[in-house]
Order: structure tokens, then sequence, then C-alpha cells
């Protein structure tokens, strides 16, 4: 038996994943137990998980990897110093001493850590170290249902590359073509993220989320001025309009002035027309590049599957884009596509490219839906609800799945929390909290009283597989909520003339579709689409809904507030509840009522996690 | 000393010979900061004062 603990840490998103014998075992954020939202110190609550998931010490394990080289980091920072020289003095000045302190010893930093785990464990030629970029490609590549992939992955930076193209094929990967910093397609929708308002390396969605109220107006000016985009999708960032390459923020005073504005103060500044219309335009810019970049390499090698990771990838618009283009045959994007699965690619890579282990091709999803992190028994929820002094009730399998979707018919939003909870960050069914697509309020309902969270995001929808077209414009697996498609044109309400004339956050009132809770502002839904093999409950509760309603769909979003990491245990699951104006709680076999509660439990909960 | 024969050999395998000259100073100045648990340029200042 060979193990490998795969771990990702110290940039974001923490996250430690344990293979043995090729087989993905388990996989989880720190975040999820820390409860700090993209927690970026060392996973030592992640790595016990997954050592305790297999029942392993650390010193049983027979690779560490780390899925990224801090030395080729430390050269990408000299470089960049060196070739922009004196611009980035102010940046090197604070840098260098803790690089010089604490991150080029990473290989130290890594075992003291580890040696805190368990005191047995004493080789430090265990530890290895892959490239981000290649651990990101594994990820994508080998738990795919390919033989063989072209493999695409894009993010803000590794150590040199922003962008790289891949070529897997059975138990072999190859990197072929590598986009350096500071050119970075990632980094680009970051500065506009930036821009906008929203915080970096997390507020992302939220700017793609809002493009569809705006018009894509500035594009021209972005592609005239800030990106160079050759024929191939290859391109080259203006960095006469950016500042994060030498200095401490994404953007300086030129970028402000191309766009005529200042960039919002999301403390003081409303979103505007103007806000959308950048978001439009940023967006309709990175959906070209990525297009582009599809097409030439189909081309090139003509393969007819693609596989995609990297913060980029997390881009379901634009991989919803790809998707109707018909480039390829087949896409697979990584559930975990940020850095937290790169700890899983790290893993993969050591056992497939350094151990020279063959590969079998698993069609039935070797990412097992996603659902790599922790589940608790029914004694032990039982416990831990006495414990906090919940009121709750225990019902047989097929109670509850009749209850809950009674619940859901009758408008109530729902806590759900079943099963091992999802990798990635996504909730697919085992920490999600469920409505009614049905309901024109639902939406608003969910985002403000619920969520905590800004009115015009949108939510998605889970649906049956089997009922996938009938209801979207699509017809292909989205397990893991990355593909974004339209709602079937006989769903959808057409807007009035008057309607149309409606500009931006006044659209979000008007009823789109039969289900407008999933239904965004044009017409278009993010899908996960369910099967009973890798959630038999979710799946079951779904075609409850369906034999009441007709309705093969379910919003479900993930179980949190805003600014907070998705549930991971009871009663992270009940301090929400109790937080929030959710009406039921649902774990395993459990249900609890808002109303029964004790309500010297309830608290402000929205205070306690700081916006992002 | 495992660190310092892993960097240089990481220098050597990556070709970066121009590297070494920065490095050289960053690790002067770093030792110094270290030691100093401060500005890199105090101990001197306490010298010539």
């Amino acid at each position: 038996m060979t193990s490998i603990l795969g771990i990702s840490a110290f940039y974001h998103d923490s996250a430690a994943s344990m293979i043995i014998d090729g087989e993905i075992i388990s996989a989880a954020q720190e975040e999820r137990f820390s409860r700090k939202k993209h927690d970026s110190s060392f996973p030592t609550n992640a790595i016990n998980f997954v050592l305790n998931f297999s029942g392993l010490k650390l010193s049983d394990i027979d690779f560490i990897v780390f899925y990224e080289k801090p030395f080729l980091k430390f050269e990408r920072l000299l470089e960049t110093y060196v070739a922009f020289a004196p611009r980035g003095i102010k940046s090197f000045y604070k840098s260098m001493p803790i690089w010089l302190r604490d991150k080029l010893f990473q290989k130290k930093i890594i075992f003291n850590n580890l040696r805190e785990i368990d005191n047995n464990f004493k080789n430090e030629n265990k530890i290895l170290f892959s490239e981000h970029h290649l651990s990101h490609a594994a990820s994508a590549f080998y738990p795919s249902p390919f033989k063989e992939a072209i493999i695409l992955t894009a993010d803000g930076v590794g150590e040199w590359a922003t962008t790289t193209v891949a070529i897997g094929k059975g138990k072999d990967l190859s990197i072929k073509k590598e986009i350096h910093f500071p050119h970075s397609l990632g980094l680009l929708y970051s500065a506009f993220t930036y821009y906008t308002g929203f915080k970096v390396n997390s507020g992302e969605y939220k700017l793609m989320g809002l493009a569809p109220y705006g018009d894509p107006i500035y594009t021209e000016k972005i592609l005239n001025n800030l990106i160079d985009v050759k024929e191939d999708g290859s391109f080259k960032l203006n960095q006469n309009y950016f500042d994060y390459a030498t200095g401490l923020t994404m953007i300086n005073n030129k970028f402000n002035n191309l766009f005529g504005k200042k960039s919002r103060n999301p403390k003081t500044d409303k979103i505007t027309k103007f806000h959308m219309d950048i978001a439009a335009s940023i967006q309709k810019v990175t959906e070209e590049i990525i297009l582009k970049l599809a097409k030439s390499l189909k081309d090139e090698f003509k393969i007819e599957n693609l596989c995609l990771a990297g913060g980029v990838a997390l881009n379901c618009v634009a991989n919803g884009k790809l998707l109707k283009s018909n480039l390829f045959k087949n896409i697979w994007v990584q559930p975990a596509s940020g850095d937290a699965g790169g700890s899983l690619g790290a893993a993969l890579a050591v056992w497939h490219l350094e151990l020279n282990n063959s590969r079998e091709v698993n069609i039935n999803d070797s990412m097992k839906g996603s659902y790599l992190g922790p589940s608790y028994s029914q004694d032990t929820i039982e416990k831990e609800l006495i414990k906090i002094g919940a009121k709750f009730e225990k019902f047989s399998d097929k109670e509850i799945i009749e209850k809950t979707s009674d619940f859901l018919i009758n408008g109530k939003a729902i806590g759900w929390f079943q099963g091992r909870m999802e990798f990635g960050p996504r909730a697919l069914g085992c920490r999600s909290i469920l409505g009614d697509p049905r309901s024109d309020k639902m939406q608003k309902n969910l985002n403000l009283k619920v969520k905590y969270r800004e009115s015009f995001r949108p939510f998605a929808p889970s649906v049956l597989r089997e009922d996938l077209n009938t209801w979207f414009d699509m017809n292909v697996d989205s397990p893991y909520m990355l593909l974004v498609a339209d709602i079937i044109s006989n769903k959808k309400i057409e807007m009035t003339e008057k309607q149309k004339k409606l500009f931006g956050i006044e659209k979000l009132n008007i009823k789109k579709s039969e289900i407008p809770a999933v239904t965004h502002v044009d017409f278009s839904a993010r899908i996960q689409t369910v099967i009973k093999v890798t959630n038999q409950r979710y799946y079951n509760l779904i075609l409850k809904f369906k034999e009441k309603t007709g309705c093969p769909v379910l919003v479900n979003t993930s179980f949190n507030v805003r600014g907070e990491p998705i549930v991971n245990s009871p009663t992270d699951a009940f301090n929400c509840f109790m937080g929030t104006e959710l009406d039921y709680l649902v774990i395993e076999n459990f249900i609890l009522e808002k109303n029964k509660q004790d309500l010297d439990l309830k608290k402000d909960y929205k205070k306690e996690f700081e916006l992002d | 000393m495992s660190f310092l024969k892993e960097f240089i050999i990481f220098l050597l395998s990556r070709k970066k010979y121009w590297l070494f000259p920065i490095i050289l100073v960053l690790v002067i100045f770093g030792g110094l900061i270290i030691l100093s648990q401060g500005s890199a340029v105090a101990p001197f200042i306490y010298t010539i004062f």
C-alpha cells in the first residue's frame, strides 16, 4: 500500500488530500475546520482529518507533497524586481524579510508543522515539491474520464506560469506551453474585481454574477489598452496600467483614468450601471481569450477532450460558452480548481509521474462526486445536538425525504446537511441550503434574509440528470456546478418591451421563467446535475419534489452566510441555522424546526464574519 | 546546511548564475536583519556613533 498526502498552503485556500494506491480517498480545505474563509495557514486540521479518515499516522505515509516550488517562486520574485527596478523598491523592502526569514525555508516549516502533528515523523526526505501548474493540470487530468486530453490551466500566478497547456495520455502528462508572469488572465480578472470594489481572490464570482446586468461597452477599451490578445489566444498585459508586479495594489491611477472613475469603495459607493458594464466587458474579454485559446489548441493537437483547472476554470460562464462552441466533444472541470485542488493534483502527480504507476480511467467519477470531506454518524450528531441545546426529532429515511419535500413546497428555506462534505468551493447537496425554485420571492429572500449577501447574486439549480434537457439548453453532465447554460425556451417568460427598458438590478424583480429563483437576468443558470450513484439521498429528495410538483429542480446554495466558510460539523450547521432565517435544519435523519428552538441560542450571526 | 545545498543545486540546475551575487547581498542583509531584529542598517549606525 502506498499512501500520498498532498498539501497546499501559505497563499490562500490551504488544503490536504489523501490518495492510497492511486485512489482518491479524502480531501478537505482548512477553512472548513478553522472557520476562517480562504484560510492560508498550514492545514493541520485538514491533515488530521485525512489521516484519521484512513486510520493512518503521519509516520505511516509514504510521500508528502507540497503543491508548488518555493525556490522557483523566489526566483520569479527576484527576477521581477530586477526587471522592473527601481519601481518595485517598496514591495521589495516589504517582501524580502518575509522570504528570508520564513518562506524560503518552507521545507523546514512544513517539516516542523508535520512534527507537531506526529512526533514520530522523522524523515524530511519524504517531503516532495510539485510545480504549481503541474499540480493543477494533474488535478484536472487524472480524475477525468478521458484516456487522452488537452489540459488548460489558468490562474493568477504559480511560480512563473499563469497559463499552461499540457497533454495527458494514459499515465503521462507533459506541459507543452506556458504563459509567464506578469501576463496573467487570472490577475487581469482580479484587477477588475478590485476595481469594482470586491475582494481579490474571493469576489471574482460576484463580478461574474454582476456581468449579465451590464452591457459590454468597455470591451474595445480593454482590448486596445490593457491586453494584447493574439489570434492563438496568447496574450500580454500592458504593465503601465497595473501595479501588482512591483507594488502593493492591483492597479494604478492610469487604470482609473482609462475608465474615468476611481475604484469603487465597497463601504461608501453603491454598485451602479458603470460597474455592471465594466463586469460585462471583462467577462466578455475573458470568454474571448478562453475561446481563442481553446480553438488554437484543438487545431494544433487535434484531441477531442479538454480538461480545465486553475482559478479561471471556476468561471463557469466562460466554461458554458466553451461547451456551447462545440470545439471539444467532452469537457471536464476539476471541482476544486483553485489552489485547494493543487494538493490533490500534487499527490496524483507523484503517484503517476514520480512513481510511474499506470492509470485506469474511471468513467464513474473518481472524484466521488467531490464528496471527499468528513461525515458524521447519527450517534455523533445526536450527542452534539444534545450538547448544544438543540431541539430535534428523529425520522426514518423515507420520512426525511417526505417531510423535507413538503417543507420546500411550502416555501421554506432548508439547511440540508448529509453525508460527506464537499471538496472545492461549491456545495453539491451535502452542505447546502435548499429552496423551491418556482417561488418568485426565493432569490431575494435567500440573499437578504438567509445568506446576508448582495441581492443581485444568482442561485444555482440542482436538477435530476435525466430531466436536464427538458429544462435547460444542455445535455452533458455537470455534477460540480461548473457549467452555465440557458433555461430552455418553453420554460422562459419573455420580458415585455417595458421590462426590457429597465436597467441593471431593476430587472431582478421580473419573473423570468417557471423557475425564477434559479434563472439569472440573462436566462442563464449554473447547473448541477444530480445522479443516484454519487448522492442517493439528494437524488431521492429532488425526485420526491418532482413527483409532488412536476419540477425536478431545487435551489441549491452553499450552507453558510456571506464571508463564512461552508459549514462542516453539526455544530457549525446549528450555529448558521440559529443565526439566519432558515426555517428547518435537516441533519442526516434529524429535523430541527426553528420555531421550536430556544430563542436564547439565537445570535447576531452576520457580524461574526468579515464581509468578502 | 541542507537548505544551502538544495538552494545551490537549484540555482545550478536553473542556470541562473547571475542571481548568485543578488542572493549573496540579500543573505548578508537578511542575516543582519535577523540578528538585529530590526533595520539592516542599525548595526552600522551603532558602530559609527
